[in-house]
This record gives C-alpha cells, sequence and structure tokens, in this order.
C-alpha cells in the first residue's frame, strides 16, 4: 500500500508523522460515524414524508405546532461535545510532542526552496566538510534530523507525508522541522504550498540508510567530482564547466555557480528535476537538450547544444556518482 | 403647498383606488431609461441572481476544463500557465462573483417582502452595489479574456505574486478588481444593516425576525469589519509591484506573511459570510415543507451570531504551516474546534423540524434536507483540520479541495437552488416543474457526492493541491477519473436547473399568492409582487402571520388586510430597532441613472490606475464627484431640505 | 384583533429629523467601515515592527515640531465643526457658515501642511516597509481629509443657499460625524507614528 501511493500518511516510518497517525484515525472515525448517523436520522426523518409532491400536496398538509424538539439540540450538542473535547486534548497533547525542535538532533540539514528544486546543505565543522545536493535528502536511520528551512524566492512548503507533517520555506526568515526515519527506505515528498508554473513537479526523496551506509555516503559526497578518464569526458567538463557553470556548481571544477542544483554527484541520485525524471542516461540527454517540454517554465533553457556535444556533456556528467 | 412635516399615518384596508395611487407613485419610467435607472429591490435583486448565476456557470466550465485535465495522469491538454490561471479564476469566481452575490441578490429581493417594507433603506446605493458588482466582474474578466487572469490561486499568496516572479499584468487585474469589488460589498452591507434595523413592518420586533434575516445581517456586519482587510491588502500588494513599495517583499522589511494576515483576517469571515445567508434560507424554507414553525427559533438565532464571532478568531487555522509559535497556534486551534458546536445547533434545528413535522418532499424539500448531510460531511472535515497537527497532513492537499466543496456546494449552491425552487413563484407568478425538478436535484445530488466524496481519499493519499498534472504511479489515477466523471454529472444537473427555470418561465404553472401555505409575509401579496409591495403595511404579531389561528394555541394576530396606507407620497415606515414601534415616515427616492454614472466614473479610475494613464483617473474620479455631489445634494421631495421660503 | 398599539396613529415625523434619519446610519455603518480600515493599517505597522529587525523605524525621535500644531488644529476643527452644526440647530445661520467655513479652511490648512510634512522626511515611499506604511497610512487618511475637505465645502455651500433648518439638517449631522472621524482617526495614527518611536517601539 505504501508503494502504491507514496504520498499517503494513515500509516507512518517515524515518531513524528507516526504520533499524528492515531489522532487522525480519531478524528477520520468520529467524522465517518458522525456523518453516518446524522445521515440516518435524516432519512428516517424524511422516509416518513410524502413523496411525489407539489404545492398542491404541501398546502394538503395541516400545519401544526409540534413537538418542541429543543431537546434535540440540546443532546446533539452533548453528544459533539464529547468527540470535540477529546480531540481537542488529544491535539494540544500531539502538538506538544511533535512540535519540537527536537532535543539533541544528531544531523542538521539546511534545506532551500527554490522554484522548483530542493537544496539541501549537510554542514561540517569546517567548509571542507560542508556539501550541497538536490532534492534527495540521506540520512541515517534512527537518528533525529533538524531540518533548517529557508526561502530564496517564493513560499514553498517541505512535506514528506510518512516522516513529517508540512512546513512552509519563507524567504526572510528560517523555519525549524524535524524527522526521525524508523527504518531504511526512500520516502517521498512534494511541495505543497503553491509556488509557480512547475509546482505539481518539486518532489523530494528521503533517502534512510543504515549509519553505516549513511557515512559511506557522506563521505562521497565530500569528494570533489571524479577525473576525466576519457576525450569525450574531458571535451564534456569543458562545455560544462563553460556553460553549465553560469548556474550549476561541480565542486572540483571552475563551475561554481550556486543558483541550479549542485551536479558534482549527480548520477548518484535515483532522479533528476525534482522527482519527474528517473535518472539514466536518456532521460539525463533528454532533458539538457529540452528541459521546457519536460517542465515547461522551469528555469533552466534549453541549451541548443550539438549532438556531439550533448553526447560529451552526459558522458561527463555520467562519471559524477 | 406646504407638505406636512409630521402626521399620524392613517390606517385602513386596501381599496382599488389606493392601488391606483400607490402604482402611480411607486412606478418608474419604462424602456431603456427604466432598466437603466430603476431603483426598485426586486428588478436590482433579480439581477444579483442572474449574474451570479452566469458566473457560476462560467466558472463550471473552468473546472470541467479542469477536471479533463486531471481525469488521468500527464495529461496535456492545459499548459501549466492555462491550469494555473484556471484554478485562480475558477477560485475568484465561484467565490467572490457567485456565492456572495447570489446571496445578496435573494436577500435583496426577499428583504423588504418578508420585513412588510416597500423597499431597502438605500435604493439608490442598491442599485449602485449591483452596477459596481457588474463591472468589477466585468474588470476581472477583461484581465482573464486578454491572458491576464489572476494565476497565484484566489488567496493569492505573496512572494509569488510580486513583480519579480509574476511580471505580467495578472496580479495587477486581481488586485485592482478586488478593490473595485469590495466597493460594492461594503455598500450592500451599510444597506442590509440599516434596512434590518430601521425599517421593518410594526410589531416585527427582533425575535420575529425570519433567520435568512439574522443571518445576512450578521454577514453583512461582519463584511462591513472584515472587507477593509482585504482591501488593503490587494491596495498594498499592487503598490509592492507598481510603486516600489516594501509592504510584502522581504529585501527591505517587508513581511510575506503579513499578506496572509491580513487576507485570512477577512478570508475566514467571509466564508462564513456566504453560507450564514444560505442556511438561514433552509431554516426559512425547511419547516414550510415540515408543516410547522422551526424547533429552536431562537437558539439558531444565537448560534447564527455565535458562530460569526467566533469566525472572527479563526484565521490562523490557514496559517498552520508557516512556522508560528505552537502556544498561538494551539489557541487559533481550539478555537476552531469550539467552532464546530454554533454551527451544530442549526443541524439539530433542522433535523428536529423534520422528525416532528409532517414533511412533503418536494423539490425546494429535497435541495433544503439534503443540505443537512452535506453540511455535516463538509463540516466534520473542518474539524479534522482544525486540528493542528492533523492538519500538517492535510493542509494543501486535496483533502481540503474536498472539504471547502462540501461547504461551499453543499452549504451555499443546494440551498441556492432549494430557494430558486421555494422563490421562483413568488417571483415569477409561475412554479417550476416537480418532475423536471426530481432530475435536477438527483443529478446534482449524485454527480456532487460521486464528484467529491472520492477527493477525501484522493486528499489522504497525499495529492497536493494546485497541481496541473500528476505522475501515473501516485495511486490517484481511478479517483481522479471517478471525480472528473462525477463533475460531468453535476454539471449536467445545473444544466437541468437552468433548463427548467426558462421552461418555466414561459409555461410554468401558475402559482398565486401562496402555493405553498407558507406562513411569511411575502406570501400574503400576488405573485410577482406589485412595485409597491404591500398596499397596505401590515402590522406583525409572531414569527407565522399567516398561520396564526391555525396553529394550536397560538393567540397572535397579525394584520395583512389593513394597515399603514402611507400613500401621501413615495413613503415606507420607518420602525425602531428592537421592538419595531413605528417612529418615522421615510420619502424614498424616485428611479435614477446617478448610480450608473457614477459607476462609469469609478469604473474608468479602475481602468486609469490599471493601465497607468493618469488623465483617465482624473476624468473617473471627475465624474464620480459629479455624480456623488448630485445624489447628494439635498431634495425637498426626501424632506432632506427646508421648501424655499418657506 | 393586532395589537392595537402598534397600529397607533400617534403623530410621527415626515422624513428625517435632526440627526435621526437613515443617512445618518449609512454614514454611520461607513464611519465603522473606514475605522476598520485604519485598524488593518496600524495592525500592519505593529506587525511589521513586531517581526522586524532593530533598528525598522527610520526615526527614533520622529520631530513633533509640525505635527503636533497639526494635530492640534485638525482637533480644534472638529470643534469648529460643531459649532457650525449648532449654529444650524439654532438657527443661526451666520455662525454655521463661520463654523463650516473655517473648519474647512483649517482642514485644508492641515492637509497642506501634511504635504509639507512629507517632503521634509528624510526617506521616501519605497525606503523600507516602514517607510512605505508610513506614507501610505498618512497618505489613506490624507485622502480622508480631501473628502471631508469636499464635505465641509458642500455644506458651507447648502448652509448658503438656505437648506437648512434645526428640523432639516440630516446632511449636516451626516457630513460633520464624517469629519470628526477623520479627525479622530488622526490621533490614533499620529500616536502610533509619532508617539510609540519614543516610548521604544521598532527600536
Amino acid at each position: 500500500m505504501s508503494t502504491a501511493t507514496p504520498l499517503a500518511y494513515l500509516s507512518a516510518a517515524g515518531p513524528r508523522a507516526g504520533a499524528i497517525v492515531p489522532l487522525t484515525w480519531f478524528t477520520l472515525v468520529v467524522s465517518i460515524l458522525v456523518c453516518l448517523i446524522i445521515g440516518v436520522l435524516l432519512w428516517r426523518g424524511v422516509r416518513r414524508g410524502r413523496a411525489h409532491a407539489s404545492d398542491v400536496e404541501t398546502r394538503a398538509v395541516q400545519i401544526t405546532h409540534g413537538a418542541p424538539g429543543i431537546r434535540w439540540i440540546r443532546v446533539g450538542l452533548l453528544c459533539s461535545a464529547l468527540p470535540l473535547l477529546i480531540a481537542l486534548v488529544w491535539t494540544m497533547a500531539t502538538l506538544a510532542a511533535v512540535s519540537g525542535p527536537p532535543q539533541g538532533a544528531q544531523l542538521v540539514l539546511d534545506v532551500t526552496g527554490h522554484q522548483w528544486w530542493w537544496e539541501v546543505t549537510y554542514s561540517g565543522a569546517e567548509p571542507s566538510q560542508t556539501f550541497s545536493t538536490a532534492n534527495e535528502i540521506h540520512v541515517p536511520t534512527r537518528a533525529r534530523v533538524l531540518v533548517r528551512l529557508h526561502g530564496a524566492d517564493v513560499i514553498h512548503s517541505f512535506w514528506v507525508p510518512k516522516l513529517t507533517g508540512k512546513t512552509d520555506t519563507i524567504p526572510g526568515q528560517t523555519n525549524l522541522a524535524w524527522f526521525e526515519a524508523t527504518a531504511a527506505g526512500r520516502y517521498r515528498g512534494q511541495c505543497t504550498e503553491y509556488c509557480g508554473a512547475q509546482h505539481a513537479h518539486m518532489g523530494l526523496e528521503v533517502v534512510a540508510e543504515s549509519p553505516g551506509d549513511f557515512e559511506h555516503w557522506r563521505q562521497l559526497q565530500l569528494h570533489p567530482a571524479n577525473e576525466p578518464t576519457s576525450a569525450a569526458q574531458s571535451r564534456g567538463r569543458e562545455l560544462v564547466e563553460f556553460r553549465c557553470g553560469l548556474c550549476h556548481q561541480v565542486r572540483g571544477t571552475s563551475a561554481g555557480a550556486r543558483s541550479a542544483p549542485d551536479l558534482t554527484h549527480v548520477a548518484g541520485r535515483r532522479t533528476l528535476a525534482a522527482g519527474l525524471l528517473p535518472n539514466n542516461p536518456g532521460t539525463l540527454s533528454g532533458w539538457i537538450e529540452n528541459p521546457q517540454g519536460f517542465k515547461p517554465g522551469t528555469l533552466m533553457p534549453n541549451q541548443g547544444l550539438t549532438g556531439q556535444q550533448l553526447s560529451d556533456v552526459v558522458a561527463y556528467l555520467e562519471t559524477l556518482r | 403647498m406646504r407638505v406636512a412635516d409630521a402626521r399620524a399615518p392613517r390606517f385602513g384596508p386596501d381599496s382599488p383606488q389606493h392601488s391606483m395611487r400607490l402604482l402611480d407613485l411607486w412606478e418608474g419610467p419604462g424602456g431603456l431609461r427604466g432598466f437603466l435607472g430603476t431603483v426598485d429591490h426586486k428588478r436590482i435583486g433579480i439581477r444579483y441572481i442572474v449574474t451570479a448565476f452566469i458566473f457560476l456557470l462560467v466558472g463550471g466550465l473552468e473546472a470541467l476544463l479542469m477536471r479533463l485535465q486531471l481525469a488521468g495522469p500527464n495529461h496535456t491538454l492545459l499548459t501549466p500557465e492555462q491550469y494555473d490561471e484556471l484554478f485562480s479564476t475558477h477560485g475568484i469566481t465561484m467565490i467572490f462573483l457567485y456565492a456572495s452575490p447570489v446571496l445578496s441578490g435573494f436577500s435583496n429581493y426577499l428583504w423588504p417582502l418578508l420585513l412588510g417594507s416597500r423597499d431597502m433603506a438605500f435604493p439608490r446605493a442598491n442599485a449602485l452595489g449591483y452596477w459596481i458588482y457588474l463591472a468589477s466582474g466585468i474588470f476581472l474578466y477583461v484581465g482573464f479574456l486578454s491572458g491576464h487572469g489572476a494565476n497565484d490561486g484566489w488567496f493569492n499568496y505573496v512572494p509569488y505574486a510580486l513583480k519579480p516572479y509574476n511580471p505580467g499584468l495578472n496580479q495587477d487585474f486581481y488586485s485592482l478588481g478586488m478593490v473595485f469589488l469590495g466597493i460594492a460589498t461594503t455598500i450592500g452591507a451599510a444597506n442590509f444593516m440599516v434596512t434590518a434595523l430601521r425599517t421593518r413592518a410594526p410589531g416585527m420586533s427582533i425575535d420575529r425576525l425570519p433567520i435568512l434575516v439574522w443571518g445576512t445581517l450578521t454577514a453583512n456586519a461582519a463584511n462591513l469589519i472584515v472587507v477593509p482587510a482585504v482591501s488593503l491588502a490587494f491596495l498594498m500588494l499592487w503598490m509592492d509591484r507598481q510603486f516600489g513599495t516594501h509592504f510584502f517583499d522581504n529585501s527591505n522589511g517587508g513581511q510575506p506573511l503579513l499578506w496572509q494576515h491580513l487576507f485570512w483576517l477577512f478570508g475566514h469571515p467571509w466564508v462564513y459570510a456566504i453560507v450564514l445567508p444560505a442556511m438561514g434560507m433552509v431554516s426559512d424554507g425547511l419547516p414550510v415543507f415540515c408543516r410547522r414553525p422551526l424547533v429552536g427559533y431562537s437558539l439558531v438565532a444565537v448560534a447564527t451570531v455565535a458562530t460569526m464571532i467566533l469566525g472572527f478568531g479563526v484565521w490562523v487555522h490557514h496559517m498552520f504551516a508557516t512556522g508560528l509559535p505552537g502556544l498561538g497556534m494551539s489557541f487559533f486551534s481550539a478555537a476552531s474546534i469550539v467552532i464546530t458546536l454554533p454551527s451544530a445547533v442549526a443541524v439539530f434545528a433542522w433535523l428536529a423540524t423534520i422528525w416532528y413535522g409532517r414533511p412533503v418532499i418536494t423539490t425546494a424539500f429535497l435541495f433544503f434536507a439534503s443540505m443537512i448531510l452535506l453540511f455535516v460531511i463538509g463540516g466534520v472535515s473542518g474539524f479534522m483540520t482544525a486540528s493542528v497537527p492533523v492538519d500538517w497532513q492535510l493542509t494543501d492537499t486535496y483533502f481540503v479541495v474536498a472539504h471547502l466543496h462540501y461547504v461551499l456546494i453543499g452549504i451555499n449552491v443546494f440551498p441556492v437552488v432549494g430557494a430558486v425552487y421555494f422563490w421562483f413563484p413568488k417571483m415569477t407568478g409561475r412554479l417550476l416543474d416537480e418532475r423536471l425538478g426530481r432530475w435536477n436535484f438527483w443529478t446534482m445530488f449524485i454527480g456532487f457526492n460521486l464528484a467529491f466524496l472520492p477527493m477525501h481519499l484522493t486528499g489522504l493519499w497525499g495529492m497536493p493541491r494546485r497541481v496541473y498534472t500528476y505522475a501515473p504511479d501516485m495511486g490517484w489515477n481511478t479517483l481522479n477519473l471517478i471525480t472528473s466523471i462525477g463533475s460531468f454529472v453535476f454539471a449536467l444537473g445545473i444544466l437541468l436547473l437552468m433548463v427548467n427555470v426558462w421552461r418555466s418561465l414561459r409555461r410554468g404553472a401558475l402559482a398565486g399568492a401562496n402555493p405553498w401555505d407558507a406562513p411569511t409575509l411575502e406570501w400574503s401579496i400576488a405573485s410577482p409582487p406589485p412595485v409597491y409591495n404591500f398596499a397596505v403595511i401590515p402590522t406583525v404579531a409572531s414569527r407565522h402571520p399567516l398561520w396564526e389561528g391555525r396553529l394550536e394555541g397560538s393567540e397572535s394576530r397579525s394584520t395583512v388586510d389593513q394597515g399603514l396606507l402611507l400613500d401621501h407620497g413615495k413613503e415606507m415606515i420607518g420602525t425602531t430597532a428592537l421592538d419595531a414601534v413605528p417612529d418615522m415616515i421615510l420619502e424614498m427616492p424616485e428611479d435614477t441613472l446617478i448610480p450608473l454614472l457614477l459607476t462609469l466614473g469609478v469604473s474608468a479610475c479602475f481602468v486609469g490606475l490599471i493601465l497607468q494613464v493618469w488623465w483617465v483617473l482624473v476624468l473617473g474620479a471627475l465624474v464620480g464627484a459629479a455624480a456623488l455631489l448630485g445624489w447628494l445634494w439635498p431634495r425637498r421631495a426626501l424632506r432632506e431640505r427646508e421648501p424655499l421660503h418657506g | 384583533m393586532a395589537e392595537p398599539a402598534l397600529a397607533s396613529t400617534s403623530v410621527i415625523p415626515v422624513g428625517p429629523v435632526g440627526r435621526r434619519g437613515l443617512g445618518w446610519y449609512g454614514v454611520g455603518t461607513l464611519v465603522i467601515t473606514e475605522a476598520a480600515l485604519f485598524t488593518y493599517l496600524l495592525f500592519s505597522y505593529y506587525y511589521t515592527g513586531a517581526t522586524a529587525g532593530a533598528g525598522w523605524v527610520l526615526e527614533a525621535q520622529p520631530t513633533l515640531k509640525v505635527a503636533l500644531p497639526n494635530t492640534v488644529l485638525l482637533v480644534a476643527s472638529s470643534f469648529v465643526a460643531w459649532w457650525g452644526e449648532r449654529g444650524v440647530l439654532l438657527r443661526r445661520r451666520p455662525q454655521a457658515l463661520w463654523g463650516f467655513g473655517l473648519a474647512f479652511l483649517m482642514g485644508t490648512v492641515f492637509a497642506l501642511v501634511q504635504l509639507y510634512e512629507w517632503h521634509s522626511k528624510p526617506f521616501s515611499l519605497g525606503t523600507s516597509s516602514f517607510s512605505s506604511l508610513y506614507f501610505l497610512t498618512t497618505g489613506t487618511h490624507e485622502a480622508h481629509v480631501a473628502v471631508g475637505i469636499l464635505v465641509l465645502a458642500s455644506l458651507f455651500l447648502w448652509t448658503a443657499l438656505d437648506y437648512f433648518s434645526p428640523r432639516r439638517r440630516l446632511s449636516v449631522s451626516a457630513g460633520v460625524l464624517y469629519w470628526h472621524f477623520v479627525d479622530v482617526v488622526w490621533l490614533f495614527v499620529f500616536a502610533t507614528y509619532y508617539i510609540t518611536p519614543y516610548l521604544g517601539f521598532g527600536r
């Protein structure tokens, strides 16, 4: 079920989302029960009436004061008040438990919402221990992760349903979110505050892995870009530095701009374009050639590369694992 | 001839000479002049209703286009920009150009008839309100149809609405259009407040008002206080965009969240304002078909006001994901949970009225009764989102879209269609067809629930709002297809309503004064009513003037066949606020083209503003000022000044 | 039988008398909605200031040299307008004309001095959120003053044409009510922008 509906949240994979699930079920079940009860009362009340009626039939039925009926209002209010009170108290308790920030976060991330991608920065004690990636957040399992949320342009909203509820990224302020993944797995997320043309395609993925695997990944990310080993890759690197470097960063080369995703290890990510495309040489090539075709309105213009240039660039980028 | 400054108004029965005299006094000019210059609340009310329904149909077409795009994954019927303008314009059209004006229209038409009066307190302002509504609606749609439609949703968050991200005129049309429309809303609010408090029939004390009057009065009192918040917000947005101010843009101290506070300070009371009058329609109409008075009238009246007052204190529940401190959010979460209670009072009152009555199942009854269930479904999904941590999962998904459509279609559209079936006979003298009405009802009911009930699940399975497409592997394909099919069935239902109205206008069965044997004053006069409404002003002694004497134990005796004649001029009675004791005779204004002229001036101002052509702005302001001066110039006929040398 | 008391034939006025008339209530609702508008303007100021960094208020000690006497002038004009209204009430047309005319002049002077005050500020509309709010708020007030000046001029004209009497003076009551509103609102605006910085807000 969870892979069939990756953004569903009636079951959770971490304590912050998990604490909300029972309350969600409670309010849902109460709601459904209320609708059923009211529906039955309505149906039975109406069934006593004269059907196929018009003005003539209306006039034919004598008016009457009827029973006072105030009791229904009193009883109804009382019955309503009880689940409302329970929901109120439970809400306060849950809010206190999950709002955070968590004590003793083991990992602190800076996530910045851009139109239409997620910049994720892992900070270390010094600059050489700091790196940025995009749209794919790796975390160790069973670790409290504090996320500092920043807004680069417009308001976005950070949401990974199985792990945490939504928190907006707002320019001018830093919001805090936190989560913890109980088990290893890939957890989908998506932007959930309308942010422009490609709001629909601003996904992200949290990859929870064992602490050993996570550390391995982190060390890998700290490495600068791999050196090219073929002529095509060298040509490709030159093009990347010269063209892509206007917006993208590839650490270890002269491509150093920060307005677009960091590509130093782009080939190691599972998807491209914030979850829109699977990441393989074919889609990478198609994306570079015609980003507007896949994600109309995206801020990356079509590059107008020749066939040879394109294959060189892809050859190089594919080495950036 | 010196006119009397005070007199004891004569009391007596109607007569043919009296009716002729009133007709002479109240009938305006015919032809184009009369059409453009009428101040008759009945004609203005019908205009509001017709115009609002046209916007409903347009907004509905926008919805159907979106549902075609979303019927399956990765459709390419619409570009992202087209989709974004559609979802924004759909919301704006429905919420601002349909939901509120249609209720204004019904209230405009009905209030003087319900209150035993001959017109609203400010007939000329009434006309002005309609023309400005029409002009601002046209203004907004000129934007949409010229490719510059609003594109940031109806609540239009910044920074996306600011110039760097939204350079075209889209946001400027929306901003100025809303300021423009706000003028009409405010004028209407003033009119309803003064009418309710000062121009009722003698004896119609505050505890004898129909619940529709309570609902509309409450809604408009709220509008008076909160519409300036949204007008200000949009003015500030326009200035940030066009004049380099920094209200919202945080490059120089501006605050993006200020927009959200100002907008929702308005927006939340607004959504109560567009349902409370409709709830009032149900509270007044349902008992007629249950053949008994409403259960718990006083509780329902108090609950109406209480809901609105609480409604001022919940706006932050639209902002739970913005990073606000937990303590503050707790307060608003609690208030949002508690507000369920006064809303529930009406539900139980209606259920009890049906249970302890003798229901007669007409089409109007079906719409009024089914609304109760739709109300509850919408209410409980609201209850779920009131809890902050649950809202953190539900907000901005299709769960909220399901919620808002249940409350808006369930608590506004269904009662309004019921109101059409109920009051169409009064307005036109003909009944709508009952058989076609059944088809109308069931198509709308089944279509609506088919479309929006599954949407709760779509939201629980995580589909975000405002996405122009979705991937095929998210689990949403079937649900979206069902919703799209349901939306077309619902649209068919609306079409059947239009067909019924069209046919019945010509060939409907004649209705007579009181086809439903209903209790309130509007049913004591002809269908359609004469231009002066009541030949003699009734004296009211209970909530159900036409049922007195037949309700066991009822001792009250209102009089409808005798009353104040008020035939010395175009006259109405003014009464005290609480007990409706007559305390002045009101002289009412004639038909006039001034409201239209003023609207043209104001329209020119807004055209000048959006094009930034300042001479047009100045010209419009001068025309408007001249019209206003002519309007306010003290007139002898209205007793605003002394006659010369008198 | 209906309750005969309500079908009474006691003598009641025809048309508005003094302040009792629908138009007065109409202007009353206008006052309510415009007061709400200024409330939101001031809310925007306090909210933005409270969530801003240090030094948000651009003048920690704004000079009162011009604004304070101008405030006194505007408040005094309310008393003068009230005095003019009394002239209508007491059938003293010269008093009424002097009252409305003088209030008109005082209001005009206030508006012109306000323009000078704007000119002498060291910041402009687009400098920061503080300055944008300052000019929008005082500008909205200035627009209301402009309307009020036109209202007073109209009252002067209609009084000169001998339209009003103690009984028929609804336009006067409504118009003067509006002018009082404009003056009271200014007190709140003045206190917010000229007094609260001295009390430490927004520093």
